[in-house]
C-alpha cells in the first residue's frame, strides 16, 4: 500500500452497522490523528442511539457532526439522523435537509462525494455491511480523485449488497475482513 | 484537473445568475451547491455546467427549472414535533400577553411551516390577532404555499406529527380532500401575507414578535449566516423569539450574544437587550 499522507477517513454502513462498527472503531487508539466522519443509515425520526454506544467503547471522542464545525483529528463523528452530512473544501462540515438519495438520509454518497473533493489523495473510503447500493458511487469518487477505497469482504458481512455493489462500481477497492479493516485503519498515521 | 475546472464553472455561473437575475447564491454553501449543479446540468440535459449557464443568461425560462435545483424543497408540516410542542408550551403563553402579533416564517417554501405554526396559533386562540408573512425566494414555492395543497398521500406524516405536537384538534378539521390532494381551510391564510424575500440580499420590513426560519441557514457560509442573524435580530420586538432548524444554532454566529437560550434543544432563542 502506498505511503500517501492520508487526512482522513470516511466510513460507510447499513444493516448490520452496530456489529461491524464494533469491531472497528474501539480499536482506534488513543491520540490518532485522523478524523473519522461515519454515515449509518439510521431510522429518521429517532435520536442517534449509537452516539452513547460508542462514546461507551471508544478510547478517542465520538460526537455528531455539526454545520460548519471544522472537522479535526482524534475524533469519531456521526451523522444526525435526517440530515446529510458534507465535507467542504475548506475542511468543515456543512449539513443538508435535500432528499434522501438512494432512500437514505444521511446517504454515505453525499457523504463521500464530497470528501472526495475536500481531500482528494488524502481520503481513505471504507464501506461496511449493508443490503441497498449506497456508498457505490461515492466510493467511486474516492478513487477517481486519487483516494483510498476499503470494502468489508461480503462473504463475512451480515448484509452483502452493499459492499458487492462498491467492489463492481469500484474494481480498485480492496477487499478486507473486519479484523484487517480495523488494524489497517488503526495504524494509520502512526508509522 | 477537471474538478478545478468544474468549480470555476460554478462560481462563473453563480456570478451570472447574480449579475443577471439578482439571486445570489455565491456565499451558500458550497459542497451542496455544487451537487445540486451537477444534479441539474445532468438532469436538464448539459454537457456541462458552462452549457447550462450560456442557456439561462439567454433565456430567463431556464431561470425557474434551475431554482428548483438550487433552492431545496423539503419540508413537512410540524416537522420536529417537540419543535411546535415547545412553542406551544413555552413560547406562546408569552405571546398571549400581547394583543396584536406578528410571526415571519423565512424561508417558508411550499407553507407546510406555515400552515403548521397557523393551525397551532388557532388551537391556542391567537390566530385572530396575528398577522404571519411567509417568505421565501422561489416564486413556485410561494405560489405553492399560497395555494396550500398537498398531495393526500403526505396527509398520514403530516397528522402524526401533528398529534405529537400535542394538537388539540383533529388535522382533517383543516383540510378537504379532493382529487389526489389535500386542499387546506383558506381561512388559515386569510391573515397571511406571502411575499418575496432574500435573506442574503434584503432588509427588516416589520417588528416581529416570532420568527420561524429553519433548515435555511444550513444552506449559508459561515458570513451569510451573520448576516441572516443580524437582519433577524433587528426584526425582532423587544424579548421577541427566533426558532432555528434541529441542527441550527446561534453557538458559531458573531450575533450570539444577542440572544439568549429559551429552550435550548429546540433551539428556540430569546432576543436579548445589550
Ligand atoms: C429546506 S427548505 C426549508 C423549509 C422549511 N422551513 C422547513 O424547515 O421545513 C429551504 C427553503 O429556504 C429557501 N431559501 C433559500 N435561500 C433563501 C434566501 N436567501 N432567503 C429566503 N429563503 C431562502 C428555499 O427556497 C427553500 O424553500
Amino acid at each position: 500500500m502506498s505511503r500517501r499522507p492520508i487526512k482522513a477517513v470516511a466510513i460507510g454502513a447499513s444493516a448490520g452497522a452496530v456489529q461491524a462498527l464494533q469491531a472497528i472503531l474501539p480499536r482506534l487508539p488513543v491520540g490518532y490523528p485522523l478524523p473519522v466522519v461515519v454515515v449509518v443509515h439510521v431510522p429518521s425520526d429517532r435520536s442517534n442511539v449509537l452516539l452513547p454506544l460508542f462514546q461507551a467503547k471508544c478510547r478517542i471522542t465520538v460526537k455528531e457532526a455539526e454545520d460548519k464545525e471544522p472537522v479535526v483529528g482524534g475524533v469519531i463523528y456521526f451523522a444526525p439522523s435526517d440530515y446529510h452530512v458534507l465535507i467542504e473544501a475548506d475542511g468543515a462540515f456543512a449539513l443538508s435537509s435535500d432528499e434522501a438519495v438512494n432512500y437514505s438520509r444521511p446517504s454515505i454518497d453525499v457523504l463521500f462525494e464530497s470528501a472526495a473533493d475536500a481531500y482528494g489523495p488524502g481520503l481513505v473510503g471504507v464501506i461496511l455491511t449493508g443490503a441497498n447500493h449506497d456508498g457505490a458511487a461515492g466510493l467511486k469518487a474516492i478513487v477517481d480523485a486519487g483516494g483510498m477505497a476499503i470494502v468489508e469482504n461480503p462473504v463475512g458481512a451480515y448484509a452483502s449488497a452493499m459492499p458487492e455493489a462498491a467492489i463492481e462500481a469500484s474494481s480498485a477497492a480492496t477487499i478486507m475482513n473486519l479484523d484487517a479493516i480495523a488494524s489497517y485503519l488503526s495504524s494509520l498515521g502512526t508509522a | 484537473m477537471s474538478e478545478k475546472i468544474e468549480d470555476l464553472e460554478i462560481q462563473l455561473l453563480l456570478e451570472a445568475l447574480f449579475q443577471r437575475y439578482h439571486y445570489d447564491f455565491r456565499h451558500y454553501a458550497r459542497a451542496s451547491i455544487k451537487r445540486r449543479l451537477i444534479q441539474a446540468r445532468d438532469q436538464l440535459g448539459f454537457a456541462s455546467i458552462s452549457a447550462l449557464q450560456d442557456r439561462v443568461l439567454h433565456d430567463p425560462a431556464m431561470l425557474p427549472r434551475l431554482l428548483d435545483y438550487l433552492t431545496v424543497q423539503v419540508s413537512e408540516m410540524f416537522r420536529d414535533p417537540t419543535y411546535f410542542r415547545a412553542l406551544r408550551e413555552k413560547v406562546l403563553p408569552h405571546l398571549r400577553t400581547y394583543p396584536s402579533l406578528k410571526v415571519w416564517i423565512a424561508g417558508s417554501s411550499a407553507g407546510e411551516e406555515l400552515y403548521s405554526l397557523a393551525i397551532l396559533f388557532r388551537e391556542e386562540g391567537l390566530y385572530d390577532r396575528t398577522l404571519f408573512y411567509a417568505t421565501d425566494i422561489n416564486p413556485e414555492a410561494l405560489r405553492a404555499a399560497e395555494a396550500g395543497a398537498y398531495p393526500i398521500d403526505r396527509i398520514r406524516k403530516f397528522t402524526e406529527n401533528h398529534q405529537k405536537s400535542g394538537g388539540r384538534s383533529s388535522l382533517s378539521d383543516y383540510y378537504t380532500a379532493a382529487y389526489g390532494r389535500a386542499v387546506f381551510d383558506k381561512t388559515l391564510r386569510d391573515r397571511v401575507v406571502f411575499s418575496d424575500h432574500s435573506l442574503v440580499t434584503d432588509a427588516v420590513f416589520a417588528e416581529m414578535h416570532l420568527i420561524s426560519c429553519r433548515n435555511v441557514m444550513i444552506y449559508f457560509d459561515r458570513a451569510l449566516q451573520d448576516r441572516a442573524i443580524g437582519l433577524f435580530r433587528d426584526s425582532l420586538a423587544r424579548k421577541g423569539f427566533l426558532g432555528l432548524g434541529s441542527k441550527e444554532s446561534l453557538r458559531f454566529s458573531a450575533h450570539a450574544t444577542g440572544f439568549s437560550d429559551f429552550v435550548p434543544e429546540e433551539k428556540i432563542y430569546q432576543r436579548r437587550e445589550l
